[in-house]
């Protein structure tokens, strides 16, 4: 069989389990919301509320039909991409995640970059003198920036940069004295589009401190990882070769092992995408960063079912579709991904 | 020594301190030497670090380094019951998936597969959020994150080793399938946990901070290092920074050295294949 026939069969057969993995998410999320202990009108309205308002409530979440109907509606409505309406307000939950979402894919997205930079940077300084002082140094940066609880981490530097020294300003996403463009909700972009220089610098200053922390907590992943695979690939037949026709080690490590390490370190990218938004949940909230994490914070203090919902639906399969991207794509470039 | 030994040795010695502090705390605490955590009337809110408070008071005026160790505890009481527990769930199922294959097999590892990739602390965020807050409660909201890890590593070394020649030779002989798990199977498995085991403890003491930082997961009574975080989150912009650094500190040091210890122990079982 070619090649580009397996890499189709073999897309195709992934992307046909993403929609069965999604299914099972919604399931259990659906599962998970029923069975508590506990009845969610209670939790919303009080034990000792008014009969007639808790079965008003409970009329109105649908909670008076039975399980099986209650899922199926669930579902086709999952299908239409309706999520729900948020019980405080009755904002639909799809708007909210669409105008929160923006915020944290900017975030995301400047710290896998930051992450990136640093983490493959410090992953090839170590391969220069194996086992020496660099080398030791970017292990344990690697296993320090694991053990850093996240939020910490993030108040340490707000402390330090934003309090103490007043570089810059201590959370939010954009200048409380600007007007906030409103075009994607992508404030940098946004600002990049319409030429607004000082829109501009002001939406980078709210991005600095969250990205790089977020970034620098990512980036021992990488360097760990890029550290592994770099050593590996030193050692093998191909890599000997061009050593052996004089080609200078640094040639030999950029230009023959670096290309082959790199798409392990795509596939972790892939896998910490999860980590990444976990990690930015939490610095999210540290900097009063106005995206998912905060919706969902604010929805879990308000015990808004349905946003709760809503937000661990889509995250998760938002999460579950780039794992699946990012194997593709690495079996795209990699002809030695076994399938 | 080499590296693993050392690593695993310093791992190892920070592991002991934070267990030695989590037993004798709360005796010293009990005989009166040192005040209750929770206790704070008489003290000032917010004072700096002096001779009375080595590390200061938070909002209510509690002490922040009776809290801190305080909380070493509570944080390894609950981090090792949810991975017991993680253990307790995911060891059998995953035995019994790889042992049995076929149908049910499949379905499990797609569902395992599938809460696998959902963010840990998502999953673990729901759960709190469902069960409420409560020492137990938060271990169960963990645990439930480990399960699919260790079903994964145990289920697939089982179908690798169940084809194996000794298994056949035991099943010529007779043996049902109960003998041939408990004999073979879970003696073989069990071999590839505990570095699993280090770093998940280490990894959950971390996603309970972020549950605690979040608002979730033990009563607030309970000193815990999160939500004291989550609370001197709003005086950091006063320049008030003893309350955030000394919780955080000891939950870096105790997630610090379980990582070397499971970096060791990973080093060390590497090597001596």
């Amino acid at each position: 069989m070619g090649r580009l026939k397996t890499l189709l069969i073999y897309s195709a057969s992934r992307l046909c389990i993403a929609p069965l993995m999604l299914w099972i998410i919604s399931t259990l999320v659906f599962i998970l919301l029923r069975i508590a202990p506990g009845d969610p009108v209670d939790a919303i309205l009080g034990n000792r509320a008014d009969l007639i308002a808790k079965d008003a409530l409970r009329e109105q979440l649908g909670l008076n039909k039975t399980l099986i109907e209650q899922y199926f509606i669930y579902i086709i409505n999952l299908f239409h991409g309706d999520l729900g309406e948020a019980l405080i307000n009755k904002e639909p939950v799809v708007e909210i995640i669409q105008k929160a979402l923006p915020a944290t894919i900017e975030l995301s997205l400047c710290a896998l970059i930051i992450a990136g930079l640093i983490g493959i940077s410090i992953g090839l300084s170590g391969i220069a003198k194996p086992e020496g002082k660099t080398d030791l140094a970017g292990r344990l940066y690697g296993i320090t920036t694991y053990a850093l609880p996240p939020f910490w981490a993030a108040m340490i530097i707000q402390f330090i940069f934003a309090v103490y020294l007043g570089w810059l300003p201590i959370g939010g996403r954009f200048p409380p004295y600007l007007v906030q463009p409103e075009q994607t909700g992508y404030f940098i972009l946004d600002s990049l589009m319409s030429r607004d220089w000082v829109n501009l610098q002001g939406a980078l200053r709210h991005l600095i401190l969250p990205a790089i922390t977020l970034g620098i907590l990512l980036s021992g992943i990488f360097s760990r990882s890029l550290r592994l695979n770099l050593s590996k690939e030193l050692k093998a037949g191909h890599i000997e070769a061009t050593r052996s026709r004089g080609i200078n080690e640094t040639r030999v490590v950029l230009a023959h092992a670096l290309p082959n390490s790199l798409l392990p370190v795509l596939t972790i990218a892939g896998i910490t995408i999860a980590s990444l938004i976990g990690g930015a949940l939490l610095i999210e909230l540290t900097f009063s960063w106005p995206g998912i994490a905060m919706r969902l914070q604010e929805a879990i203090n308000q015990r808004d079912y349905p946003v709760v919902q809503g937000i661990v639906v889509v995250i998760a399969s938002l999460v579950v579709l780039i794992s699946i991207v990012v194997d593709i794509i690495v079996a795209c470039i990699d002809p030695r991904v076994q399938y | 020594m080499n590296l693993s030994q050392r690593l695993a040795g310093c791992g190892a010695f920070i592991l002991f301190v934070y267990m030695g502090v989590a037993i004798l705390v709360p005796l010293i605490t009990a005989l009166g030497y040192l005040p209750d955590p929770n206790s704070g009337l008489d003290n000032p809110i917010y004072a700096p670090p002096s001779f009375d408070h080595w590390c200061g008071t938070d909002r209510l005026g509690r002490d922040v380094c009776v809290r801190t160790l305080q909380a070493s505890g509570v944080a390894l009481q609950i981090v090792f019951f949810a991975i017991f527990l993680g253990v307790l769930l995911g060891v059998p199922i995953g035995i019994l998936s790889g042992y049995l294959g076929g149908g049910l097999d499949r379905c499990l590892v797609l569902i395992m597969d599938t809460l696998y990739s959902v963010p840990v602390l998502l999953l673990s965020v729901v759960l709190a959020f469902l069960l409420g807050r409560g020492i137990l409660n938060a271990a169960v909201a963990l645990c439930v994150v480990y399960v699919p890890q260790y079903f994964r590593v145990v289920r697939n070394q089982t179908a690798q080793v169940k084809s194996e020649l000794y298994i056949e030779a035991a099943k010529s002989m007779g043996a049902g399938p109960l003998w041939i798990i408990r004999k073979y199977l879970f003696r073989n498995v069990i071999t590839s946990l505990p570095v699993l085991l280090t770093l998940n403890a280490a990894d959950a003491v971390l996603v309970l901070g972020g549950l605690g930082f979040l608002g979730l997961g033990v009563p607030e009574s309970v000193p815990e290092w999160g939500s004291d975080l989550h609370m001197a989150l709003s005086a950091v912009p006063t320049g008030i920074w003893w309350t955030a650094l000394y919780p955080g500190f000891a939950m870096f040091g105790l997630v610090l050295g379980l990582s070397l210890l499971g970096e060791g122990l990973e080093i060390f079982i590497t090597d001596r294949k």
